[in-house]
């Protein structure tokens, strides 16, 4: 979260920008600024467009959301199902052999595969930040390849799970 | 006068460490199970149920959960901090996770020591 300060000193630049635009366009031509700061005179011409489904992400955001996304389905999904089944699995040999057939039912494979993939994503693109915070990769370049990478890995290690699953 | 820092409060880095440190755990122990599901050459109910008899590996498992449970609440309170604007609303989310984890390490708990594990 940002400070308040710099909060309040966005928003009002926010509204300066908002004044601005009104008045060039009630006047129908560029108005005199030159009482506004150099800042606001540079920034005024520029849309402000935020629509965070219209702006095409670079790979590194993609990988960076479903991290997220991928650690918010473990935490809610992932961690009980996961304790409900070790669980099943200790409690007998007959849990055991229940636990196998329902983890055999197609519906609960295709849940499983979806795990997985969040599992396996989390872990690499996991390892992909500690090798950030050490100086590794930092560049655009590389930083580009190893979000790419990361997509991949994960995807194909998924696949190859799902293939010995089914 | 008193001479303050303005920039940095240095709150939060505790928790970025964290973040990292129990990922480290969580890593280890993957490729701990993984190595021994290679070595035994697969698990079945036997082999799983004497793996589960072992101390050491009871102590490991809740250390991994311990530290997923942590890198849970990190995680997660992030994501509302980052998301949800309405402070009660954040705080309700915030308190539920908590609540959650706490849950489930009881589970884990049981899981490992109770009368059924």
């Amino acid at each position: 979260m940002r400070p308040l300060l710099v909060r309040a000193v966005a928003r009002s630049r926010d509204r300066a920008l908002a004044i601005l635009f009104l008045q060039t366009a009630i006047a129908g031509a560029p108005m005199s600024d030159s009482g506004l700061p150099g800042e606001l005179r540079r920034a005024a011409p520029r849309p402000v467009y935020l629509n965070l489904f219209r702006i095409r992400q670079p790979i590194p955001a993609i990988v960076s959301i479903l991290h997220r996304l991928s650690g918010a389905i473990l935490f809610l999904i992932g961690i009980p199902l996961l304790l409900y089944a070790v669980q099943q699995s200790l409690a007998s040999s007959d849990s055991y052999a229940s636990l196998q057939a329902t983890l055999g039912r197609p519906i609960v494979k295709l849940l499983l595969l979806g795990l997985v993939w969040a599992y396996l994503h989390h872990f690499c693109a996991g390892i992909r930040y500690l090798l950030l915070d050490m100086h590794i990769g930092t560049e655009l370049k590389p930083a580009r390849q190893s979000s790419f990478a990361v997509l991949i890995v994960s995807l194909v290690l998924t696949a190859i799970i799902g293939a010995r699953l089914w | 006068m008193v001479a303050r820092i303005v920039v940095g409060a240095h709150y939060g880095w505790k928790d970025w460490l964290a973040q990292r440190a129990t990922a480290v755990v969580m890593a280890l122990y993957t490729l701990l199970l993984l190595g021994i599901a290679v070595y035994r050459g697969g698990i079945d109910y036997a082999s799983w149920t004497a793996l589960f008899a072992h101390p050491a590996f009871r102590i490991a498992t809740l250390l991994f959960g311990l530290a997923v449970f942590w890198h849970a609440w990190i995680g997660m309170r992030d994501i509302w901090m980052d998301y949800v604007k309405p402070a009660s609303l954040r705080l309700t989310l915030e308190v539920l996770t908590v609540l959650v984890l706490v849950a489930y390490a009881a589970w884990l708990v049981e899981v490992l020591w109770g009368p059924a594990g």
